[in-house]
């Protein structure tokens, strides 16, 4: 691994884009978009006709509508389409009406289920969403309707945020804390407390008595998963079970969290971040649709 | 639907749970709580649905432990004595703790 | 008869010797990563204090996070007997104790007897404790003994939002950025803890005379915000860290 440079921002996770290199916006009818505007990531996702065509994630800045339009600029990069052909987007997300030129802002639990029911296929019941700043389980049928869900935005344990807490504690790049924590030969003992405040002096205990970090991130990334198991017990979990959000990339906790559950974790090829930004796109599609069919 | 509301940290659980078929968006919980911790909405889960759900502030549901404590007093209390849950006909309100 | 009570907290170890019911020496030492070495430490600091010799203590009592730790106690106390004890000997008038230290938040009510009638305890959450002001003072990147005349110099109160300390942290960045002034979000993050420890001390009910302990007490910033938000006067011992160490002295001499 290169020498990381003094100050370095290891919680500073990769931003990306995307687009699909077999379409072509051109030969289709209906462009609609999805921005969901949360409170550490932005994604802004396009689809055509129902097919992903396009998309970004970026941080969020400190104004949701600069934070909504660069990200949307960013998907629509290199594809010849500006933000006037889109022909519906909804908001969603923390900041989702401040998405300027959305024509609906539907909630993030909504959306994460048919985003997840997109990517997973309709036999996802279960869609645990892992973001920055909150942590949401939702219970949905096979036509990503919602059943039941909890939300939890008030307590960093558990979220991305937190998981940033430990990256820059360790000097542990965010994108590489799961693998390396995967890396020991025997699971320590959790990390005892939850808040992410005690668990962090914790861990500088455990750095001091001479842990190596990827026993100290193997046993908060273990924490997580069991913290995030004892939430899931209020609405159930039901298979098949998925994984969204940041955390979904973090194989430290996703494996763990899956032996613990005793379950498969179901699989795509899509970015898990985007899931809600997807279910945006979707319900913008449907809400189109509906509108040209009434005045046909 | 059951949308639950709060969240859990270090020091327990703590989620109010408001089960939205149940709710006939009559407000009586929105009168009864003396914390002013609940709201009407629209039902944004049920684009067909006819009137408003109750649903707990967000203000409110990151700090219920908080929100709550006056009418859980710590030499006990009972969850069906709760003023919200004794106002609601239709018996669509729940604690955690 | 002479007892010692050691008060073994997450950040300092405190220790206070107590003879016929008259303190005659106390000591602190940082807990840090040896709590049994602290305790040796703070012992031995009360002792020279006090001019009596080792063997000349009946028993000892430890209370506190750690009260486990230290090998040569006689017999332990909860934080809540401690803290009533304590208090009932320094302000028999009291009925309701709150005691804010670095990872734990209390309220306790007791009866004119000094006998703990209810209590309510805010822990493993840094939001209703002391925990919580240090981690907003590194933000804020003020020290955190300063925090206190820095929030009384506010001109207007402005809302924090976020709860958790880890959030609040970033919500306390961003608002440096916007050059928010920092008194004013000094104040703001003494009244969000404030409210968070009356609404514990509600759960309890509130009854004077009220009480505040704990090393949090010495946050004159937070005692502020503490009488606003419960309309009522509140006392504060000269040494408020010490309370837990005298309760556990006076519950060994009551024996």
């Amino acid at each position: 691994m290169a020498e990381v440079e003094k100050g370095a921002e290891y919680w500073r996770w990769t931003e990306s884009r995307w687009t699909n290199p077999e379409m072509d916006w051109k030969d289709g009818e209906v462009v609609s978009a999805g921005v969901d505007v949360g409170s550490v990531s932005t994604q802004a996702a396009v689809m055509v006709d129902g097919k992903l065509y396009c998309y970004s994630s970026m941080r969020t800045g400190s104004n949701s509508p600069e934070s909504a339009n660069n990200a949307m600029k960013w998907a629509l990069e290199g594809t010849g389409l500006t933000i006037d052909d889109l022909h519906a987007t909804v908001g969603t997300g923390y900041g989702r009406v401040n998405v300027p030129f959305a024509a609906k802002a539907i909630t993030e639990i909504a959306c994460h289920a048919r985003g997840g029911n997109f990517m997973y296929g309709p036999g996802v019941r279960t869609i645990l969403d892992m973001g920055g700043q909150d942590c949401k389980a939702i219970h949905c049928d096979e036509r990503g309707k919602v059943k039941a869900f909890l939300m939890n935005d008030k307590c960093a344990a558990g979220t991305g945020r937190g998981m940033e807490v430990f990256a820059d504690l360790l000097g542990v790049h965010i994108n590489d804390v799961g693998e390396m924590s995967l890396q020991v030969e025997e699971e320590p003992p959790p990390v005892s407390s939850t808040c992410v405040v005690f668990a962090k002096s914790e861990a500088s205990g455990l750095l001091r008595q001479g842990w190596p970090k990827e026993k100290v991130l193997a046993a908060y990334c273990s924490a997580m998963a069991h913290r995030v198991v004892t939430l899931l017990e209020r609405i159930g979990v039901e298979p098949e079970f998925a994984i969204t959000g940041g955390i979904a990339k973090n194989p430290g906790v996703t494996n763990r969290l899956a032996d613990e559950l005793g379950v498969k974790l179901a699989k795509t090829d899509m970015d898990t971040q985007i899931a809600g930004a997807l279910g945006a796109a979707l319900f913008a599609r449907a809400l189109y649709l509906k509108k040209i069919k009434g005045k046909k | 639907m059951i949308a639950n509301y709060g969240y859990k940290d270090g020091s327990g659980d703590f989620f109010i749970s408001i089960d939205t078929d149940r709710c006939d968006g009559c407000g009586d919980c929105v009168e009864a709580c003396p914390a002013d911790i609940f709201e009407m909405v629209e039902d944004e889960f049920d684009i067909e649905a006819e009137n408003d759900v109750a649903a707990v502030t967000s203000e409110h549901a990151k700090k219920l432990k908080y929100s709550c404590g006056p009418c859980k007093p710590a030499s006990g209390f009972e969850k069906a004595e709760l003023p919200c849950i004794r106002a609601c006909g239709p018996d669509a309100i729940g604690h955690s703790w | 008869m002479i007892t010692a009570g050691v008060d073994c907290g997450a950040k300092n170890v405190k220790v206070v010797v107590l003879k016929d019911g008259v303190v005659v020496g106390k000591a602190m030492a940082s807990a840090g990563m040896d709590t049994e070495a602290a305790v040796e430490k703070a012992f031995e600091a009360a002792l020279e204090e006090s001019g009596l010799s080792r063997d000349s203590i009946d028993k000892v009592v430890s209370t506190g996070a750690g009260k486990d730790e230290p090998q040569f106690v006689d017999d332990t106390v909860t934080d809540v007997g401690a803290d009533a004890r304590g208090m009932h000997h320094l302000y028999p008038e009291v009925r309701t104790v709150i005691d804010v230290g670095a990872e734990e938040g209390r309220a306790i009510r007791i009866d004119a007897n000094g006998k703990v009638v209810d209590f309510a305890i805010n822990e493993k959450c840094a939001a209703g404790a002391g925990a919580f002001t240090e981690a907003m003072a590194r933000a804020l990147e003020v020290k955190v003994e300063e925090m206190g005349e820095l929030s009384l110099k506010s001109t207007q109160a402005i809302p924090m939002n976020a709860q958790c300390a880890v959030f609040a942290e970033s919500e306390v960045i961003s608002l440096v950025h916007r050059k928010t002034p920092k008194p004013d979000m000094a104040r703001a993050i003494h009244d969000a803890i404030a409210d968070r420890i009356t609404s514990m001390v509600r759960r309890v009910g509130i009854e004077e005379k009220i009480a505040l302990t704990g090393g949090v007490a010495k946050n004159i910033g937070f005692v502020k915000s503490l009488k606003e938000d419960m309309e009522t006067d509140v006392i504060i011992p000269d040494e408020p860290d010490y309370t837990g160490a005298i309760g556990a002295a006076f519950v060994a001499a009551d024996d």
